[in-house]
């Protein structure tokens, strides 16, 4: 758990960071969104005491960060920034493996570690594990920086704007990976961003960030429904709120179940149960339904999803 | 290996022409005719060598460490205000000509081996410090950002990180430094110094064209040879990198 109480953050006389309050749950993903300059990222490289902070205190799982050690609080925090930051001169296998030689694990278990990660992250380790760093594809190299911000299995995860850089389609993939992954390992996740698609896909909560203060601070359904302010409002686009908070809700929310699943034939680009009902909505339009079948991941149908339950019941 | 071979083949014949100069006493009884003697024997040539040797290699060495030592005290957060004093004093500071250095020391040192010295380290600092600074700032932010965010020490962000990375440039830095110096010790033989530049003086003293052109081959030699030495070592350590395969 990560509490900010009344923190500040002075740049000679402009304040980056205002009075903030927050608190972070145990493997809850919060994600820090706002517009350029409005602080965000000055909060996060506080928590990891990159940048002191002038006023308040900040305590992870109950200990004040300022009485630890900084390289020992920095250890248990996994940190994934914009340009990657990976080690130029060493190997993907070596970056990895960074924090558990700083930890001084032994030999076997690092490299054990570092074939997992890799494998995790959809890395082969054969082919990548002793490739540097420039010869990657930008996704390659962030999946990497992801990698090694895991390496050590800490217990939090910082993320600077990780995917900021990448294209929209390997961005994409990379957000579809983080929850993928936040599913098995639950870290307690703070994720700077300032694409509000991207906060509503991967938060469990997000603090609307603006001039240094936090104006909203809640899940991405009661953000759409209730924004704060009409900062707030223009950010998740007033008129866009509908489709958004479909893509908020899976299909498995609105489908009807067949009493057991059947056995058909799914095709090729099939509707599944974590889809979201935006996606079914897509498909429907496009290809003109009045409704699709569901799937299961073992690709068994499982029930239907039909147009007019969504339009009454989809927001 | 083969990246040593040039580097071997020149200090080859460095080492045979110091040694055996005056088997060539026709060749200069050609250049320089009417001279009683043609081959410089006030002193031996591998003396000479040792010496100018020496001198390069203590200066290249005191520059080295003060000018890297120096490079990293300006780049850290405390020392971050004499950055851009430092910054200057290493690019104006090579306008200064060494001759100046030397005239400057002369009165303060004395004659001999102190005041060359003295100029050496002075002028050989400035280009290792100018390429310590460009090594060190040109490594990308996000990495000492990542390196540090993610636990690392501040000593270690510059053992294994920073100075690894910047490794190359400021190699490069030495190397300059060292080939020029070997150019400039040969003025320490005006103020008493015994360097391969005592032929080059004396030849020009007395009008001896022959003495003249020893200690300059020998110094052109020693030039090159030094500099196919950090030839091969830049090579070597480019390819240790790339060996992994970049």
């Amino acid at each position: 758990m990560i509490e900010l109480k009344n923190v500040s953050r002075r740049f000679g006389d402009t304040v980056a960071v205002d009075g903030v309050n927050l608190t972070i749950e145990t493997g809850e993903v919060c994600v820090l969104v706002g517009s350029s300059g409005c602080g965000k990222s000055t909060t996060l490289r506080m928590i990891n005491r990159l940048l002191p902070h002038s006023a308040g205190e900040i305590l992870v799982d109950g200990e004040d960060i300022t009485t630890m050690n900084p390289e020992q609080l920095r250890l248990n925090m996994g940190y994934v920034i914009q340009g990657t930051g990976l080690f130029p001169h060493w190997t993907v296998a070596r970056n990895i493996a960074m924090v558990p030689r700083l930890l001084n694990w032994p030999r076997e278990r690092i490299d054990a570690r570092v074939d997992e990660l890799m494998t995790l992250l959809d890395l082969d380790p054969s082919a990548h594990a002793n490739k540097y760093p420039q010869q990657l594809s930008g996704g390659q190299a962030q999946r990497v920086g992801v990698a090694r911000a895991l390496a050590a299995d800490p217990n939090i995860l910082l993320m600077d704007e990780p995917f900021g850089a990448l294209d929209a389609i390997t961005r994409e993939n990379l957000q579809l990976e983080m929850l993928r992954i936040q599913k098995q390992v639950r870290k307690t996740t703070v994720f700077v961003t300032h694409d509000i698609d991207e906060a509503l896909k991967l938060a469990t909560r997000i603090a609307v960030m603006d001039q240094g203060r936090i104006i909203q601070h809640d899940t991405p359904e009661n953000i759409l429904r209730h924004p704060a302010s009409d900062f707030v409002e223009n950010l998740i686009g007033k008129q866009d709120r509908g489709l958004k908070l479909m893509s908020l809700r899976p299909v498995r929310d609105l489908m009807a179940n067949h009493t057991e699943p059947r056995q058909s034939e799914p095709g090729e680009h099939v509707l599944r149960e974590e889809d979201s009902i935006r996606l079914a909505l897509s498909v429907m339009l496009w290809q003109d339904l009045r409704q699709v079948a569901v799937f299961n991941a073992q690709g068994q149908e499982t029930g239907v999803i039909t147009r007019e339950r969504i339009i009454q019941e989809g927001v | 290996m083969r990246v040593w071979l040039p580097a071997t083949l020149l200090a080859s014949l460095l080492l045979v022409l110091s040694a055996g100069m005056p088997v060539l006493e026709p060749l200069f009884n050609w250049v320089q005719p009417g001279k009683q003697q043609v081959i410089y024997e006030r002193e031996s040539f591998l003396f000479l060598l040792q010496n100018h040797l020496m001198l390069v290699v203590v200066s290249a060495a005191v520059g080295t460490f003060v000018a890297v030592a120096g490079g990293i005290f300006v780049t850290r957060p405390f020392g971050r205000d004499f950055l851009p004093l430092v910054g200057q004093v290493a690019s104006i500071g090579q306008t200064f000509p060494p001759v100046a250095v030397l005239a400057l020391a002369v009165p303060v040192l004395g004659f001999g081996e102190a005041p060359i010295l003295l100029a050496l380290v002075l002028y050989g600092l400035l280009p290792i410090l100018r390429n310590t600074l460009a090594g060190l700032e040109g490594i990308n932010p996000a990495v000492r950002e990542a390196a540090l965010g993610m636990g690392m020490s501040p000593v270690q962000v510059l053992v294994r990180v920073e100075l690894p990375l910047a490794g190359r440039v400021i190699l490069a830095g030495i190397r300059t430094s060292v080939t020029i110096n070997i150019a400039t010790a040969a003025i320490g033989s005006t103020i008493g110094a015994r360097t391969l530049g005592d032929p080059v003086i004396a030849g020009l003293v007395n009008g001896n064209t022959a003495y003249v052109l020893q200690g300059a081959i020998l110094i052109g030699l020693l030039a090159l040879t030094t500099d196919s030495l950090f030839e091969a070592l830049e090579r070597s350590w480019d390819r240790r990198l790339q060996s992994v395969g970049v």
